[in-house]
């Protein structure tokens, strides 16, 4: 993949050194508003933000935030996208990693990367039901263990059942 | 007789956790061995609500989350959603929400300082903290008629300007609330109890804190430099003369010490942004109808409690298709049975206040 040129000389040196390194396993590079995002397939996920932490200076991860694209869906993508958002500090750089899943496909838990990732993975697994392999104890947070469905999947009721 | 761990479980209802929060506590007599938080027990599904509701209308519903920090919810919201439609704010307006935000931000540390005093058992600071607040409230109640979820700000500016009333009550609240920390100071800081209780206690590594997530004055307290306000400034920020304190032992007291200092700096912003106050708008013009083209965004703002962050992703009607909100006292949480480990369980009280967790915002 050729490397996109970008406006911010401090993303753009981040995104050659990821281009150089994971190079057509970069999916998408999206440049918008001033917030960079790259997607990558599930299966590059922990390398690509290994790589990010440990080489490029990636140390805090400010959120994972879980979408169920249903009522849009991309032809050849599957239903949920899972957006990993990086902080870098103190160089205040933030970029955003995203991968995409079906149901029954479950992502890496990246909980030995950030610590802070692991309610994360829970609260995504709780509103979405998507699974991540190797997380310490994947269990719902918000709601009851007994709760059936995953609330914020398009198809659940804005009333409950 | 067989040694064994003790298991405790403080709450959902105790008085130390300002909500409904449990604690599944494992001791070896007195000392904590770890924590397990439970949380969700005033989960509303905020973020399920928001994408049946127009974007104008999760303003006021985002005022529910942190509830002593109303504003700076509000402000976290809006700013994610000018930046994703585009709109730009006057510059009056950017002053005044500095100044709301600043306000609330004292009101809420002083909410704070309140409840983890008097969770230590040094009752008269929650008055003397809660005499001063009250005094922010009337100010809110006389600025916009409503004193804790207040609604304070409107996607592209915010819905009044300020009278000479709302300036003197302003006015009036910098030159109180000094004199009020200071009374405050006198009873802490060099209290044997109250360091004996705090000095420390909940200590955390800066590398750890970072790893957690951790952010907002409790980072600080460990000697990180991160505020968003001076790291990636919004809303005029930059414009602002004002220091970052930082603590040196990442403990109770040093995040003591980092909010009282906090709480002066935010009254140097407010004078600051009061004596430059532009003229101007106080709201852009926004369609009464705001449709936003797909699109997404993530912003975040220094709230009271750490780092507030909005991600919107717009589809192109008046409804999101997502919101996701990050909120401080959610990551700072994860960090708790860290800084517990080794402790006593009356310490536990110690350090859960001194991480100023709003159950509102971390149960969404």
């Amino acid at each position: 993949m050729s490397v996109a040129t970008i406006d911010h000389p401090a993303l753009q040196a981040v995104l050659d050194a990821l281009a150089a390194r994971f190079n057509d396993r970069l999916l998408e590079t999206r440049f918008e508003k001033g917030e960079l995002s790259v997607r990558v397939a599930r299966g590059d996920l922990r390398p690509v933000l290994a790589f990010l932490r440990n080489e490029q200076g990636f140390n805090a991860l400010n959120d994972i935030i879980g979408l169920d694209n249903a009522n849009a869906p991309v032809a050849g993508r599957p239903r949920f996208s899972v957006l990993y958002q990086l902080y870098k500090f103190p160089d205040a750089l933030r970029l955003r990693v995203v991968t995409d899943a079906a149901e029954d496909e479950p992502l890496p838990s990246i909980t030995g990367l950030y610590k802070s990732a692991d309610w994360a993975e829970r609260e995504i697994f709780d509103m979405f039901g998507l699974r991540f392999e190797g997380h310490p104890g994947l269990t719902r947070i918000y709601l009851g263990d007994d709760f059936k469905g995953h609330p914020l999947r398009k198809e659940f009721p804005l009333a409950g059942e | 007789m067989p040694y064994k761990h003790i298991e405790i479980s403080m709450g959902p209802q105790h008085p130390s956790t300002h909500g409904v929060l449990q604690l599944k506590v494992t001791a070896d007599n007195e000392v904590v061995l770890n924590v397990e938080p439970v949380i969700g027990y005033l989960h509303r599904g905020m973020e399920k609500l928001w994408e049946h509701r127009t974007y104008p209308q999760i303003v006021p519903l985002t005022d529910r989350l942190d509830y002593l920090g109303a504003v700076l919810n509000n402000l976290g919201y809006v700013l994610a959603v000018e930046k994703l439609a585009g709109i730009e704010v006057p510059k009056r307006a950017q002053y005044i929400r500095v100044i709301l935000a600043e306000l609330q931000r004292v009101a809420s540390h002083l909410a704070w300082i309140g409840f983890n005093a008097n969770d230590i058992g040094a009752m008269s600071v929650l008055l003397y903290g809660f005499i001063e607040r009250e005094g922010l409230l009337d100010l809110f109640e006389e600025y916009c008629g409503a004193r804790l979820t207040v609604h304070g700000l409107r996607i592209g500016g915010v819905p009044h300007d300020l009278t000479p009333k709302v300036c003197e009550l302003i006015r009036g609240v910098v030159t109180s609330v000094p004199r009020r920390l200071a009374d405050i100071e006198a009873l802490l800081s060099e209290n044997r109890i109250w360091k004996h209780r705090t000095v420390g206690i909940g200590r955390i590594a800066p590398a750890e804190a970072i790893q957690y997530g951790l952010t907002g004055p409790a980072l600080r307290a460990a000697g990180v430099r991160w505020d968003i306000r001076k790291n990636i400034p919004y809303s005029s920020y930059e414009d602002f003369d004002f220091d970052v304190p930082l603590g040196t032992h990442s403990d109770v007291y040093d995040r003591y010490l980092v909010r009282m200092a906090e709480m002066r700096q935010s009254l140097r912003i407010i004078t600051q942004a009061l004596d430059r106050l532009p003229a101007g708008e106080v709201r852009a013009k926004v369609p009464r109808l705001l449709k936003i083209p797909p699109g997404e965004v993530f912003l975040s703002v220094e709230a009271a409690k750490g780092e507030l962050g909005f991600y919107i992703k717009s589809n192109g009607t008046d409804k999101p298709e997502r919101v996701k909100m990050k909120a401080p006292s959610f990551i700072n949480m994860q960090c708790f049975e860290k800084m517990c480990q080794g402790h006593l369980i009356a310490d536990l009280v110690a350090i859960l206040g001194s991480l100023d967790i709003v159950l509102g915002e971390i149960d969404k």
